[in-house]
């Protein structure tokens, strides 16, 4: 911790590390920005998932051919543990729903949503958004195919909802998810919950 | 005029439902957003479009 807050500076780390940040979805968006936001040193991540680790998850999401068949969830704190074990891990394996998600983003300060599918990512967004006011929510659409990663861009829509990606880029029109530039997205997401935590509210 | 999305359109006093009737998305893959607060779904009925308002339509596209 003290070579994150030398680098950081003590304040902006002390800032990190007493947020809570849900990730909801693990795959190629949630795992990168998992890892990110546990490297920069924010203090407890809560991971949210409730599918297993499948081959065709490795070319793009943060797992190894050796997690095939675990929980994502579990698999992921495994490598986190890993990564950056100074970090406090809650694994949540449930599907996501309007019904549930207080229940389990209640102890957030920041919402990612990192789902694939999108009419889970408008269930949740409009979810977060009516029923924890307050909260912050980093959402994400856009980010499929082998476009320009220059597209790739954060917006801020409201008061408290950011949104990252093309915006139109869906996985069903293109070749599918391709690492770079699904990362390129969970990056953007990444950075914009650390610059809100460290006050930074503009894009 | 209400703006949607940045462009001025001539829709005040229509419900976010008689609005979105006249447009081709997907009531099920979008947020709506109004002055910079979000519409709650149950309210798109009842919610009349004023003068000057601001409305963001954000439209969820899959892959993640």
């Amino acid at each position: 911790m003290d070579a994150l807050a030398e680098r950081h500076g003590a304040e902006l780390q002390r800032r990190f590390s007493e947020a809570t940040v849900a990730v909801c979805g693990l795959g190629g968006l949630g795992s990168n920005i998992a890892i990110a936001l546990a490297r920069a040193g924010v203090g407890k991540l809560i991971l949210i998932d409730y599918d297993k680790v499948d081959i065709t998850n490795l070319h793009r999401q943060q797992y190894k051919a050796n997690q095939i068949g675990l929980y994502k969830t579990d698999a992921l704190a495994d490598n986190l543990a890993e990564i950056a074990p100074y970090t406090e891990i809650t694994t949540i394996t449930v599907k996501l729903s309007e019904d549930n998600l207080t229940t389990y983003l209640k102890d957030a300060d920041i919402v990612c949503e990192a789902l694939d599918n999108a009419e889970a990512k408008a269930m949740l967004v409009n979810g977060v958004l009516e029923q924890l006011p307050g909260y912050f929510l980093v959402a994400a659409s856009g980010m499929a195919g082998m476009d320009t990663p220059n597209t790739i861009k954060t917006r801020k829509i409201g008061k408290r909802f950011y949104l990252c990606g093309d915006e139109v880029s869906d996985v069903a029109d293109t070749i599918g998810l391709v690492a770079p530039r699904v990362m390129l997205c969970a990056a953007h997401q990444a950075q914009t919950v650390l610059r809100i935590l460290a006050g930074e509210y503009e894009v | 005029m209400v703006k949607v999305n940045g462009t001025e359109l001539d829709i005040a006093g229509k419900t976010v439902t008689e609005y979105l009737a006249t447009t081709n998305y997907d009531p099920k893959r979008i947020a709506v957003e109004r002055n910079g607060d979000i519409v709650f779904k149950s309210q798109y009925d009842v919610t009349v479009l004023r003068d000057g308002d601001c409305l963001e339509i954000v439209s969820f596209v899959g892959g993640g």
